[in-house]
């Protein structure tokens, strides 16, 4: 399965960039991740757990990045195993690019599921992957320019809402 | 005024009485004391390496009794094939090993890895997710064509390619070269026969069980041939002599074929409950059926008709890749070969026919027989290209089809086998008072005026069955006998017991069966019972597939109660005091010709088993016979089918309103379970037309592993169907004159419906030559659209 698409980031693209190789961020933009460990040299181990039509399943697995071109672009690749439920694994490549607005990022995921994911999930895979992979871009987005609907911020309280509701959380770490 | 008694009775099941009440005894209905639960941990990679397997945390976890692999298997059986083709070089086909577990690789999704026993169901499954286990994935190979090019990955490492044989059959080159050469038109077909997978309403189930002590294991399986099991196992897997082992198919779910096989989990649960010393059970869930039954179909034909300036056939050909799936099931290779290629003659006397498959090797579930088992194949080839040649000439494709009828017979094709009776016209003409060729015009304009298209489709078919004889199928491959059995017991006050080799898994035997020893002997249906399914029990006998029981396993039981008749005369006479040659036996009473004394049916039995005045000195004591019945010649059912459908324009969507079937069976023990028959096979095979479909991807992955994405013909997919079998020419060789009918509803029909829809599309004007099965809304809106 293949699918691509574009997103603006109301960011300078190395806090993008560092975003996306920042465990914590990681953690927080994959959807169903539990736990998140390692680094972007050596790579990272996580747990994931999702749903896919009727296979719900505890996916643990790793993912390495590659071809990194510091600001401009990198490589994730991913395999996650779910025990009786099969397995999914799969690459995309992400690009940086500065515009206006401030960075857009496309991004190319080709993808594969196997096993139990395969054989009940096959008529629903490619729209939970779009689901997956919008869900992760736009959880991304939040952590980074904060969340599109001031009104979904709940975690921001008191004298950090306000801040909350003009910044995201990684952008408010990284300018201190 | 219709038989209510005997044979043409149209009975009732008497087995539906357990059926329909819950009170079947099926093999998940059986649990033994002390029992323990298995779970297969299978491979969810088509193709792959196993680099790594660590069982040990698995076998800590609670209740894990033993987690079997490969290495347990190391230096014991694979599984057999049972029928050996023999290449178009003379070489043997290509057999490599099919191992219970994994030796190493994994070659198709669902191939059993691991086999975790535990005291529950759940922590067999719990601990089978603590197994850790690493393959490394090789390419798969799924594309047959793919498959066969130079470079493809290969399937199995020590063989050359993934071409399991290369098979050529019939006519002589030169003969059917200069039938192509001197055609006046050629028409050529390229076609698939989708794969199909069975779906049994039961799973599959095997239950084993060893008695240390008596050094005896029992193997309750859902099997169609308990006997075959058994040798099979015990002989080539397992090395367990045949009287130490016993096999029992009780009720069986439905089989269709794929219950046929010998499996690797029934051969697992025996071999393991002689390890642990404890009963084990194992019970396959609807996903694992899904990945672990044999398949059925999946043939790629390219197909030719040679007819001369007066449209008589005068030749044909064809090209077929056979999908073996990546191990050979028992009798896989016996499927595209002499179950199909016998059969290309069809209905027509066309003079030279050749045939070609190539069986391949595949990342895929192995595929085996399926209801029709290769004739399926061979009626669908040959019945859409005869459709389409009549379409391209432009001849009513009835009259195409009777002008080319074999007429006369015995009727010996180019293809070896010899038809020994038929009357394809007389079907023909039943079939098309049956459907109403003249009122069409009317509802096809019914149809048009709101607004969908109509369109029929006929065809013939021809069908071998009881395949036999043993000597005969011995020099073609087969490793196995294919006679039958059956023991006629009568007990002391008359009642009966009679033991068969078929097994009844659908069929009714328990019905039709008393009806023919109960009008031989004169005598009430209720007082018979037959026995089946347990090898303790029952003569070795070969089972039931390929609509055999009645015509093979029924003759085996004529030839025993006409020993029993015999006997029974002798003890008649003794009593009367007469000449055994003037004893009649008619309605249950022995009599003396010409005379008033009679005794019934009852005193002789009785006299039988108390010999106080019998003729000790010439005749032994006891009624009891056995008969082992061989037969001379296949028998060949065939018919016509018609279908009527309708056809959406706007979104494809295909309905039948009207389906035909003209079938001669020869002769008909019991109409209604004839007619049941009829209506299952015509189900599968609409459903093959229409919805069945099994799909893997590039990788090897079965997409189609669950009723959400296999679809099954459901009761509105499906008309009210017209089933007659009058037009019967009774089998010459047979006692019985019967021929079989259980699988002729789904080789007859597929054809029927798809050339039902491109008449429907043609004759809007949309030219469409071909739609492969299923005959999707999707695939007939896109050939609408060119």
């Amino acid at each position: 399965m293949q699918m691509s698409d574009t997103r603006v980031i109301k960011a300078p693209r190395e806090v993008v960039w560092a975003a996306i190789l920042n465990p914590e961020v990681l953690k927080a933009c994959v959807p169903g991740c539990t736990e998140l460990t390692g680094t972007p040299e050596e790579g990272f181990e996580a747990t994931v757990v999702q749903k896919v039509g009727p296979v719900k399943a505890t996916f643990k697995g790793t993912v390495t990045l590659s071809n990194m071109a510091e600001p401009e672009a990198v490589t994730l690749t991913g395999e996650g195993k779910g025990g009786a439920a099969g397995f999914a694994k799969g690459g995309a490549d992400v690009r940086f690019a500065e515009v206006e607005d401030g960075t857009e990022l496309s991004y190319e995921v080709d993808a594969k599921v196997g096993g139990k994911l395969a054989q009940l999930g096959s008529r629903i895979i490619d729209g939970f992957a779009k689901k997956m992979a919008d869900q992760f871009f736009t959880n991304l987005q939040d952590a980074v320019e904060g969340p599109s609907d001031p009104d979904e911020a709940p975690e921001a309280e008191g004298e950090a809402a306000e801040e909350g509701k003009k910044k995201g959380w990684f952008k408010r770490m990284v300018s201190g | 005024m219709p038989k209510d008694h005997g044979i043409g009775a149209a009975q009732k099941r008497r087995e539906d009485v357990r059926f329909l009440t819950g009170a079947g005894q099926y093999t998940d209905d059986i649990n033994v004391y002390g029992q323990t639960y298995c779970h297969f941990l299978r491979s969810d990679v088509a193709h792959g390496k196993i680099t790594s397997l660590d069982t040990s945390a698995a076998e800590a976890m609670p209740g894990v009794l033993r987690i079997f692999t490969g290495k347990d298997f190391e230096g014991i059986g694979g599984l057999p094939c049972g029928w050996q083709v023999t290449d178009k070089n003379g070489d043997p086909m290509k057999e490599p090993p099919h191992p219970v577990l994994a030796q190493g690789k994994v070659r198709h999704v669902g191939d059993p890895i691991c086999a975790v026993i535990a005291e529950t169901l759940d922590q067999a499954r719990d601990a089978a997710e603590a197994i850790e286990l690493e393959i490394e994935d090789l390419p798969a190979v799924v594309d047959m064509r793919a498959a066969l090019e130079t470079g493809s990955a290969k399937v199995h490492d020590d063989l050359e390619d993934n071409l399991c044989y290369d098979w050529q059959f019939g006519s002589d080159q030169a003969v059917v070269d200069k039938a192509f050469a001197e055609a006046a038109h050629v028409t050529t077909l390229e076609l698939v026969n989708n794969r199909l997978v069975a779906n049994p309403m039961e799973p599959r189930v095997a239950v084993a069980e060893y008695a240390r002590a008596k050094d005896e294991s029992t193997l309750y399986t859902t099997s169609q041939n308990p006997h075959v099991i058994r040798l099979l196992m015990g002989a080539f897997v397992l090395g367990i002599p045949e009287h130490k082992l016993r096999v029992v198919a009780p009720d069986v779910g439905g089989g269709f074929g794929t219950k046929i096989f010998h499996y690797a989990e029934e051969a697992f649960v025996t071999f393991a409950a002689r390890q642990i010393n404890r009963p084990v059970k194992w019970t396959s869930t609807r996903s694992e059926a899904f990945m672990s039954d044999a398949h059925g179909r999946d043939h790629v034909t390219k197909i030719e008709l040679a007819l001369d300036a007066e449209n008589n056939f005068i030749g044909l050909r064809t090209d077929t890749l056979a999908n073996m799936g990546a191990y050979l099931s028992t009798f896989s290779s016996s499927v595209p070969t002499w179950l199909h290629g016998t059969l290309m003659a069809g209905n027509y006397k066309t003079p030279a026919i050749q045939v070609n498959v190539k069986a391949v090797f595949t990342n895929t579930v192995p595929v085996d027989a399926y209801r029709g088992a290769g004739r399926p194949e061979a009626t669908f080839q040959l019945e859409r290209l005869v459709d389409k040649a009549a379409r391209e000439l432009g001849v009513d494709p009835i009259k195409l089809r009777r002008q080319n009828f074999i007429e006369s017979f015995p009727y010996a094709t180019p293809v070896a086998v010899e038809y020994d009776t038929g009357d394809y016209v007389a079907t023909m003409d039943k079939l098309e008072e049956m459907i109403g060729i003249p009122g069409f015009a009317a509802r096809r304009a019914e149809s048009e005026a709101k607004g969908k298209l109509r369109g029929l489709g006929v065809n013939c078919y021809i069908e071998a069955c009881g395949i036999a004889p043993s000597n005969l199928v011995g020099q073609l491959g087969a490793r196995a006998g294919l006679y039958d059995a059956a023991t006629v017991r009568v007990n002391a006050t008359g009642s009966i017991s009679v033991m068969v080799g078929a097994h009844s898994h659908g069929q009714g035997h328990e019905t039709a069966f008393p009806q023919v020893v109960a009008d031989m002997l004169g005598i009430d249906e209720s007082m018979i019972d037959i026995v089946h399914g347990d090898t303790s029990k029952i003569p070795f006998g070969m089972g039931t597939y390929g609509s055999r029981s009645l015509a093979v396993c029924g003759s085996a039981m004529v030839r025993a109660t006409e020993k029993i008749i015999n006997k029974a005369k002798k003890i008649a006479a003794h009593l009367m005091e007469a000449s055994e040659g003037d004893i009649e036996l008619k309605d249950g009473m022995f009599t003396v010709a010409g005379t008033d004394k009679s005794v019934a049916w009852g005193d002789v039995t009785l006299a039988a088993y108390v010999p106080h005045n019998y003729p000790l000195t010439e005749i032994e004591p006891g009624l009891e016979e056995t008969a082992f019945y061989d037969p001379a010649n296949f028998t060949y059912p065939a018919g016509a089918y018609a279908c009527e459908v309708e056809v959406d324009p706007e979104t494809g969507k295909v309905t039948i309103e009207r389906f035909a079937a003209a079938d001669d069976f020869g002769n008909v023990v019991n109409p209604m379970i004839v007619e049941g028959q009829v209506h299952g096979g015509l189900a599968q095979g609409i459903g093959q037309a229409l919805l069945e479909n099994c799909v893997y991807d590039a990788d090897g992955q079965l997409l189609s592993a669950s009723y959400m994405d296999y679809a099954m013909p459901r009761a509105g997919d499906v008309p009210f169907y017209m089933v007659d079998h009058s037009c019967a020419t009774p089998c010459t060789h047979n006692p019985l004159g019967v021929k079989g009918c259980g699988e002729a509803g789904a080789i007859g029909s597929p054809p029927a419906v798809v050339n039902a829809v491109l008449d429907a599309l043609n004759h809007a004007g949309h030219d469409v030559a071909h739609i492969d099965m299923p005959v999707s809304p999707h695939r007939v809106w896109q050939a609408m659209q060119g």
